[in-house]
């Protein structure tokens, strides 16, 4: 590789079939080093994230996410919005897991008014929480495939997920962002006989996911494309703050329903999926196991919902205020540790509201990981750090 | 744009209209949430692939119809400005959901885009944070009324573009502060 001077790099934007493309003027071809942008609106990539690399034929030498293509200022938003206001944008910034972002700024404000949240609502917002991590994995599972070339099961992810997402929908009217978590509790009480439609959904889910599995786990090919391919090791997954699946496949033993439990997961026995290898095929097993365990756990917090009475939340003031202070409410989100920093200084919006979010450290292993491989397992690896573009960009 | 020859008359019009809007190759710009809707809308269950909307555009080249769907930010106009740019004619655009119909639940934030029609020419807006899959049928069946009527020759219909004058330079014009 000859000096990278500021001249000798070129800066190309191609698409397809880019090394075919002879060089500009001086007769070169494009196998020298280039600089080539990947995004912000590719299809290989799910999302607006732009890459720069910096590529040696088809091997990457560097790699730059640039990130803010989706950056919507919902920190400073947060502080213009009063504390009910505040959930509709924060189920926004991370699409796919909304209920769990929700949870993290109520959680917070409770915490700073010194709220008791009633037992059923905790029990109910449990079982949203798993709901929601399983909508949100089979999503991956549906489009991490498709990146790399197997359409079919994304059709199984999607006809399970309307499945799950006609129960929440049922309980809170939203497909996607349900704003049913409230301060103090949930919006309202659910619809009568919801807990044995959840439990048969869940049930009808727990059959047919086989369908899936079965298709892609050991797909030979699928193999091939990921099996040993970007290799995240323990250390710098915990070096770059990675957390959530990502984390876990690289044999980060973190997951803080069970290492700091929130809600009632303290009383449930929750199983963390590890995977040690830390390449491309582990991180999706670990989606795929935890499907799994988070419909077991699931289905445990309905059966224990329907032997609880009582109210679903508590009667707040027409001007909900925390009073001052500050508090750090962490949550683990489907894509890992999501987290709130809320700082009040006794008004009805917060003075500052710092917005900790899985994807934004999880990418940053990109940088990582990407150098040294070549484009087609970029694709692959880009895929596998399952990331939502709003909760990097924020 | 090539006028139809008066010869050619009311008959071609209505087979080129009817050719057009039952085959719609749909490149879809997802940015956000809503891109979570229109995935869910080409799959099984909604599947618009039976009213003639293709999802298999490769990229806007071979496009006929644009979904925005998600937040436009003022970082990502220019390259939705050039990607339409880069269809060819007859083109539509389906503005798709609250934050590019005209900000959305992002009306106040400083890095957003107040509407993708600000940036090029929108023919349906579905309104909905984010709208449902049936939303998105009913906007691609009135984009396709829309189309059934239009008076157009083999060019498609000339479109006002929002940025007449002003140029792409004007989305990447760095941001004006407040004097100190």
């Amino acid at each position: 590789m000859q000096d990278m001077t500021a001249d000798s790099l070129r800066e190309v934007t191609v698409g397809t079939g880019a090394g075919l493309a002879p060089g500009a003027g001086d007769g070169q071809q494009l196998g020298a080093d280039m600089v080539l942008n990947i995004g912000p609106q590719h299809p290989s990539t799910h999302g607006v994230l732009r890459l720069k690399l910096v590529l040696d034929g088809e091997r990457v030498v560097s790699c730059e996410p640039i990130v803010g293509y989706m950056h919507r200022g919902a920190e400073k938003l947060f502080e213009v919005r009063d504390y009910r206001q505040i959930i509709v944008l924060a189920n926004r910034h991370d699409w796919l897991s909304a209920f769990s972002n929700e949870l993290g700024v109520v959680l917070a404000v409770e915490r700073l008014m010194g709220l008791e949240v009633p037992e059923r609502a905790v029990w109910l917002r449990t079982a949203l929480a798993e709901l929601n991590r399983v909508l949100n994995h089979l999503m991956f599972l549906g489009s991490y495939p498709l990146e790399i070339g197997a359409i079919t099961p994304v059709f199984y992810a999607f006809r399970e997920r309307e499945t799950l997402q006609a129960v929440m929908e049922e309980v809170s009217g939203g497909r996607m962002h349900y704003m049913f978590n409230r301060v103090g509790g949930l919006k309202e009480e659910v619809p009568a006989g919801w807990t044995r439609r959840a439990r048969a959904a869940i049930d009808e889910v727990r059959r047919r996911l086989p369908n899936l599995d079965n298709l892609i786990r050991r797909n030979e090919i699928f193999l091939a494309r990921t099996v040993g391919v970007g290799v995240l090791s323990a250390e710098d997954a915990a070096a770059y703050g990675a957390s959530g699946p990502v984390a876990r496949a690289s044999g980060l033993d973190f997951d803080l329903r069970r290492d700091e439990p929130y809600l009632a997961y303290g009383e449930l026995d929750v199983p963390v999926v590890t995977r040690t290898a830390g390449d491309c095929h582990s991180r999706f097993e670990v989606l795929l196991d935890q499907v799994y365990v988070s419909l077991d756990l699931a289905s445990a917090c309905l059966d224990r919902v329907d032997r609880i009475q009582g109210p679903v939340n508590v009667r707040l003031p027409k001007v909900v205020k925390a009073p001052e202070g500050h508090t750090y409410a962490w949550t683990e989100n489907p894509l890992g540790v999501n987290g709130y920093y809320l700082v009040s200084r006794g008004e009805k919006t917060p003075w500052r509201m710092k917005l900790r979010t899985a994807s934004y450290a999880n990418v940053q292993a990109l940088t990582k990981l990407i150098p040294g491989c070549l484009v087609p397992d970029l694709i692959a690896i880009l895929g596998s750090m399952f990331f939502v573009v709003g909760d990097i960009d924020k | 744009m090539v006028e139809l020859p008066g010869v050619l008359g009311e008959p071609i019009r209505f087979v080129l209209n009817w050719g057009r809007r039952y085959s719609l190759w749909v490149f879809n710009f997802g940015l956000a949430c809503c891109a979570i809707e229109f995935i869910a809308t080409s799959m099984g269950r909604h599947d618009f692939i039976r009213l003639g909307v293709i999802p298999f555009a490769h990229g806007p080249r071979q496009a006929d119809l644009m979904v925005v769907s998600g937040t436009v930010t003022d970082k990502m106009a220019p390259a939705i400005k050039r990607l339409y740019d880069q269809m060819p004619e007859p083109k539509y655009v389906i503005s798709f959901g609250a934050c590019s119909n005209c900000g959305g639940p992002y009306w106040d934030s400083y890095s957003v885009t107040k509407g993708v029609d600000q940036l090029i020419p929108v023919d349906v807006y579905v309104p909905g944070c984010p709208p449902r899959p049936e939303a998105l049928l009913h906007g691609i069946l009135r984009l396709q009324e829309k189309i059934a009527g239009e008076q157009s020759g083999l060019g498609g219909v000339n479109r006002p573009d929002p940025l007449a004058g002003a140029g792409v330079a004007a989305l990447t014009a760095p941001p004006v502060r407040a004097p100190e």
